[in-house]
C-alpha cells in the first residue's frame, strides 16, 4: 500500500461563541492524501472546506481552535511544529493556489519578480538560472510571449492569466502537494475550463498531489480522482469520482447532482428544500430534516462512516444500501419541471439600433479629431415581448450589465431607441415618472450586496411602496409585505430580521420581493442566481418562473452560465463585445446550426461526469475592446475567414426563414450546421 | 413547493434583536469600555450636582487663607486669592462640559450629512468643497478657535457654534470616506434605479450605514473639543472669570507651581479623567459596532 502524503484523522475545529459555547466548524473529519493524487473537496458555503484546506497547511483562523484529532503531512504533526518549520514546508512542500488570484498578487509587483521570489524561497539560485527557470515556468502554464509577460504587472493581466501566473508560483518550488481553494470560480467558463485543463496537465507532468476544494460539482468531475463530499462540517461521502458520479451513496450527493441545471435538458432541476444546520447543533444526522429517506433512527443517532465492502466507498449514512438500490445515472434524471414558452407577440420592450459608450472625448481628442474608439454596445436591436424571458448570454465585458444599466436609466445611450410599450425609455431615470420607474425593476447579483444591512426587511420592502403608492396607509402596507413575504414562499415574521441574520438564498427571496412590490411589468434579472449555492439556485430559478407565470412579468435575465439559462429563458440572445451574434428561442440556440461563439461557450460548459471532456474550441485571451471593423469574433474565432471576416460586418442569416432565429456570420447555415473540429 | 423557512426550527431566531441592543451586549462585555461609560457618567452627575454637593462656595475669596496646603477643611488647599481648589475643581467643568457635549452633535451633525452628501454626490462639487475643507484643515485649529473667539466674543453659544463648525470640519472627511465605501454598492444602485429621491437615498440608505463611523468620530471628537475649550480658557478666551473652570485654573495655578504644585492636581486630575473615560469608550464603541477589526482586540 502507498504512503498517504497527508492525513487528516479525527479532525474537529471550533470556536467559542459570544456565551462561551463551542461552535464547531469541523466535527470528526478523517482523509489521506496519496502522492499525485487529486482529491476534491465539495460542498456548499459554509459548510467547512475552506477551514480544512488551511487546517492541511497549519494555520487556523483566528479565534478558532482544535478540538480534537490531528494533522499530519509528511509524518509531521502540522500543529505541533513551530512556525521555523512550518515555514521550511508551506510554500516549498504545500503551496496554495487561493481563489482570487487579482487579490493574491502584490499590485506593485512584476509578475516575473514575483515569481522569481517563489523560486528562490525553494533554492538560492543565482540570477541567470532564476530567470531561465521564470521563463520555463511562464511556459509552462501555457502564457505566451514568457519574458514579455513577467514584465507586467498584476493589473495588466486578465484573471485568467493572473491565475496561471499564481500557479506558476505555486509550482515554482516543485512542491508535494497543491491546496485549491475554488481556483475558478469568478472567471468565465471559457477561461475556466482552459485553467482546468492546465491544472490536470501540470499534476499529469510534475506528479504534484491535489487537494481541490470547490462547490462546482463539474469542476470537481473534471480534475479529481478521488472526492470527498462534505456536509455541514462533516464528510458523508469519499469515494473515487466515478463512483461518486455513477452510484453516489448519500441522499445530499444524489439531491447535488439532481439540482443542477443542464446544457442538455430543458426546464429547471429539482431544489432541495431548507438549508444546512450549524454543525452540532442537530441530535441525529446532520442532513436528516432535509433528507427524503429520513426515518425515525436519522433524526436520533448520528450515522458513522461505513465502508461499502465492494467499492470501498465511504458514507455516512444509516441507509445507504436503501438508496443504493436506487438506480441512478445523470441520464436517468428527467424530473426537471418543465416551464411552459409562453411567445406572445405583443412587444414589451423594443429596442433599436441602441449604441451606447462609456467614451467621453475630452478637450483635446477634440481638438485633434481623434477618432472614436468603437462603441461599448453597438447596433443592438432586439424585442422583448411581453410575459417572456429573453436571456442574455456572454463572457465578463460583453456588456450585458451595460445593456441593464441602460434600460433602467442609469446610463443613458448614445443613440438608437429604447421603448417600453409607448414610453420612450432612452431617458435618464430622474426624468423618467414615477410610473415609468415603477415598471422597470431590477434584482442584482449578490443579495449581500443590493440589501442595506441596516434596513429590517420590513424597511426594505417599504421602500418600493413608499415610493410608488404613497396613498397606501401603514397598515396596508404591513399587510402587503406579509403577502410579499409569503409570496416568494418566506414566512411573514421576515419582516423583522436584518439581512445578516438570514441565508444566501433568503436574502436573494426577499430582493425579488422587493421587485414585486413594486408590480412591475419588466424585471431586469442581472446574474441573480450564480452568487448562490447550487441546491437553493433551483429553488430560486423556481420561483422566479413561478412569479412570472403570476404576474405575465417580462425578464430580461442576464447569465453567463449557460445551463442556468438552458433551464428559464424562452429566447435567447448571444452577445460578444456588445454585439449580438445570435438570437432565438432555447431550443433553436441550443442545437446546431450554431455561432462560433455560442459553439465556444457551449463547448467549455462543464458537465458532472468525470468522463466528459469540454472541447476548447478558441483561446481564453479576453479582449479589451471590440474590433474598428469586421465581425467581432473575428480575433478569437476558430472559423475565421482570413479577410472577409477582418474587414466585412457579417450579414444576418436566418436559418428558419423567419425573423426569429437569426445568426450573425459569414459562414453559410450549411456549414455551420457542421461542429467545429477541435485543434 | 420547498419553504425557505427556519421557523419550524429555530423559532427563537425570530426574536427581534436591534442592532442597538446587540451593540450595548457587546459594549458591556469590554471591561475598558464598561470603565469609560463609569467614567463620563460620574463626571456628568458631578456636573449636574455639584453645586448642591460641595463644602465650599467656590467663588468666595479670603486672602486670609491664600496659599493653603491640603487640609481636612479644603481638600485640595486654596489658592492665590483663598478659593477652595476642590470646590472650584468640582463645578469647574460644567460650562466646558455643556459647550463641548453640544458643540459635539452640532459638529456630528452637520459634519457628517456634508460629508455623505459630498461622497453621494461625487463629481465637480465635490472636488471643490473637499480642496476648501483640505484648505480649512490646514491653518491650526487653536488659530481658527482663536480667531473667531476675539472676533464674535467669548459668549457662550458663540463659543458651542464655533467649536461645533471647527471640528465638525474634520467629520467631513471621515463620514465622506465611508460614505465612498458604499455609494458605489448595490443597495445604492438599486435604489437610484428604483426612481428614490437623492435626500432619501441620503437619509435612509447612507445614513444608516456610515452613522456608527460618525458615531465613534463624534465620541474622539469630543475629548478633542474638551482640549480645545481647555486650552482657550488656559489662554483666557473660555469662561469668563470668576466662573470656576479648569482651563484658567490651570492657567493660575501655573504662576505658583513652583511653591505650591497641589494646586494644579485638581483640575488636571478631572480633565484627564474625563478625556480617559471618552477614549475608552470611543474604542470600545468602535470594537463592539465592528469598525474596529484590529486581530486579538480585546471586545
Amino acid at each position: 500500500m502507498i504512503k498517504s502524503l497527508a492525513k487528516i484523522k479525527n479532525l474537529s475545529i471550533g470556536y467559542p461563541n459570544k456565551k462561551g459555547e463551542l461552535v464547531y466548524v469541523l466535527k470528526n473529519v478523517s482523509f489521506q492524501i496519496k502522492p499525485g493524487e487529486t482529491l476534491g473537496i465539495v460542498g456548499e458555503s459554509g459548510c467547512g472546506k475552506s477551514t480544512l484546506g488551511q487546517a492541511l497547511m497549519g494555520f487556523l483562523r483566528t479565534g478558532s481552535k482544535i478540538i480534537g484529532g490531528s494533522v499530519n503531512f509528511a509524518d509531521k504533526d502540522m500543529f505541533s511544529l513551530s512556525i521555523h518549520q512550518l515555514e521550511s514546508i508551506r510554500g516549498k512542500k504545500i503551496a496554495l493556489i487561493p481563489q482570487n488570484a487579482g487579490k493574491a498578487l502584490t499590485p506593485t509587483m512584476r509578475v516575473g519578480k514575483q515569481i522569481i521570489e517563489a523560486i528562490r524561497l525553494n533554492a538560492d539560485l543565482p540570477g541567470d538560472t532564476a530567470e531561465k527557470q521564470l521563463v520555463k515556468l511562464l511556459a509552462q502554464v501555457r502564457l505566451p510571449e514568457p519574458e514579455v509577460m513577467a514584465e507586467r504587472y498584476p493589473h495588466e493581466l486578465s484573471g485568467g492569466q493572473q491565475q496561471r501566473v499564481v500557479v506558476a508560483m505555486a509550482i515554482a518550488s516543485k512542491p508535494d502537494l497543491l491546496v485549491l481553494d475554488e481556483p475558478t470560480t469568478g472567471l468565465d467558463v471559457t477561461t475556466q475550463a482552459h485553467i482546468l485543463k492546465l491544472l490536470r496537465d501540470i499534476v499529469s507532468e510534475l506528479g504534484t498531489a491535489m487537494m481541490y476544494i470547490s462547490h462546482d460539482m463539474g469542476v470537481i468531475a473534471r480534475v479529481c480522482d478521488r472526492v470527498a463530499l462534505m456536509y455541514a462540517g462533516e464528510i458523508v461521502e469519499d469515494t473515487s469520482a466515478v463512483e461518486l458520479f455513477k452510484s453516489p451513496a448519500h441522499p445530499y450527493a444524489r439531491g447535488l447532482l439532481e439540482s443542477i441545471p443542464r446544457l442538455t435538458l430543458a426546464g429547471i432541476p429539482n431544489s432541495m428544500p431548507g438549508q444546512p444546520p450549524i454543525p452540532g447543533t442537530i441530535p441525529g444526522c446532520s442532513f436528516s430534516p432535509r433528507c427524503s429517506c429520513a426515518t425515525e433512527i436519522c433524526f436520533k443517532k448520528s450515522p458513522e462512516i461505513e465502508i461499502i465492502p465492494q467499492t470501498f466507498h465511504l458514507v455516512r449514512c444509516h441507509h445507504w444500501q436503501r438508496v443504493l438500490a436506487k438506480d441512478f445515472s445523470l441520464e436517468l434524471i428527467k424530473v426537471f419541471k418543465t416551464i411552459e414558452h409562453r411567445i406572445h407577440d405583443d412587444p414589451a420592450i423594443e429596442l433599436s439600433q441602441v449604441e451606447i459608450s462609456y467614451h467621453h472625448p475630452g478637450f483635446l481628442d477634440r481638438i485633434r479629431h481623434t477618432p472614436e474608439p468603437p462603441a461599448t454596445v453597438s447596433d443592438l436591436t432586439l424585442t422583448i415581448r411581453r410575459g417572456e424571458t429573453l436571456a442574455l448570454v456572454g463572457e465578463s465585458g460583453s456588456g450585458k450589465s451595460t445593456i441593464v444599466k441602460t434600460i433602467s436609466g442609469l446610463l443613458p445611450a448614445k443613440s438608437g431607441i429604447i421603448q417600453l410599450e409607448a414610453c420612450d425609455l432612452k431617458i435618464r431615470i430622474d426624468e423618467r415618472s414615477m410610473e415609468l420607474c415603477r415598471q422597470v425593476q431590477i434584482i442584482f447579483q449578490n443579495p449581500d450586496a443590493s440589501l442595506n444591512p441596516r434596513h429590517m426587511v420590513a424597511e426594505i420592502l417599504d421602500q418600493p411602496l413608499k415610493l410608488y403608492f404613497p396613498k397606501m396607509t401603514h397598515k396596508e402596507r404591513r399587510i402587503r409585505q406579509i403577502e410579499l413575504l409569503e409570496r416568494v414562499r418566506l414566512d411573514g415574521r421576515y419582516r423583522l430580521r436584518y439581512p445578516g441574520q438570514m441565508s444566501g438564498g433568503e436574502k436573494q427571496r426577499v430582493a425579488i420581493a422587493r421587485a414585486f412590490a413594486a408590480d412591475p411589468d419588466v424585471v431586469l434579472c442581472d446574474e441573480v442566481t450564480s452568487a448562490l449555492d447550487v441546491s437553493v439556485q433551483a429553488a430560486v430559478l423556481d420561483l422566479l418562473s413561478d412569479l412570472q407565470k403570476e404576474h405575465n412579468t417580462t425578464y430580461i435575465y442576464i447569465a453567463h452560465d449557460l445551463s442556468v439559462v438552458r433551464a428559464i429563458a424562452d429566447r435567447v440572445a448571444v452577445l460578444y463585445q456588445g454585439r449580438l451574434c445570435e438570437v432565438g428561442t432555447v431550443e433553436e440556440i441550443y442545437s446546431p446550426p450554431y455561432h462560433p461563439y455560442t459553439e465556444t461557450l457551449m463547448g467549455a460548459v462543464l458537465v458532472p461526469d468525470p468522463n466528459f471532456e469540454p472541447r476548447l474550441l478558441a483561446s481564453d485571451t479576453p479582449e479589451l475592446s471590440p474590433p474598428a471593423q469586421g465581425c467581432c469574433f473575428q480575433r478569437r474565432c476558430p472559423r475565421c475567414i482570413p479577410d472577409r471576416c477582418v474587414t466585412e460586418t457579417p450579414p444576418w442569416q436566418f436559418p428558419l426563414s423567419s425573423d426569429g432565429y437569426k445568426i450573425r456570420c459569414h459562414i453559410p447555415i450549411n456549414e455551420l450546421m457542421v461542429e467545429t473540429q477541435v485543434v | 413547493m420547498p419553504v425557505a423557512t427556519t421557523s419550524t426550527e429555530q423559532p427563537e431566531l425570530f426574536k427581534r434583536r436591534s442592532p442597538i441592543a446587540e451593540t450595548w451586549e457587546n459594549l458591556r462585555r469590554s471591561w475598558s469600555g464598561m470603565l469609560g461609560i463609569t467614567l463620563i457618567v460620574i463626571h456628568l452627575i458631578i456636573a449636574l450636582t455639584s453645586p448642591f454637593l460641595i463644602p465650599q462656595d467656590p467663588l468666595e475669596m479670603n486672602s486670609k487663607i491664600s496659599n493653603q496646603a491640603p487640609s481636612y477643611e479644603h481638600l485640595l488647599g486654596t489658592d492665590k486669592l483663598g478659593r477652595d481648589v476642590f470646590s472650584r475643581s468640582m463645578v469647574g467643568g460644567r460650562v466646558t462640559i455643556v459647550v463641548t457635549i453640544l458643540a459635539t452633535m452640532i459638529a456630528v451633525s452637520w459634519g457628517g450629512l456634508a460629508g455623505i452628501l459630498f461622497g453621494f454626490l461625487g463629481g465637480r462639487a465635490d472636488e471643490v468643497f473637499m480642496r476648501i475643507v483640505d484648505a480649512f484643515l490646514s491653518i491650526p485649529w487653536l488659530l481658527i478657535l482663536l480667531l473667531i473667539v476675539s472676533i464674535m466674543g467669548t459668549e457662550m453659544w458663540v463659543q458651542i457654534l464655533t467649536f461645533g463648525f471647527t471640528y465638525g470640519v474634520s467629520t467631513i472627511r471621515i463620514a465622506r470616506a465611508a460614505t465612498l465605501d458604499h455609494v458605489t454598492s448595490d443597495f445604492i444602485l438599486a435604489a437610484r434605479a428604483r426612481g428614490e429621491h437623492k435626500k432619501t437615498i441620503v437619509l435612509k440608505e447612507l445614513l444608516p450605514i456610515v452613522l456608527d463611523v460618525i458615531l465613534v468620530d463624534g465620541a474622539m471628537n469630543w475629548s478633542w473639543m474638551l482640549l480645545g475649550f481647555t486650552s482657550l480658557s488656559f489662554l483666557g478666551f473660555g469662561v469668563a472669570p470668576p466662573t470656576p473652570d479648569w482651563g484658567s485654573m490651570i492657567a493660575k495655578s501655573r504662576e505658583t507651581l513652583a511653591i505650591q504644585p497641589w494646586t494644579v492636581f485638581g483640575p488636571v486630575i478631572m480633565l484627564s479623567t474625563l478625556i480617559i473615560g471618552i477614549n475608552l469608550f470611543a474604542d470600545a464603541f468602535a470594537k463592539a459596532l465592528g469598525l474596529d477589526r484590529s486581530q486579538g482586540a480585546p471586545v
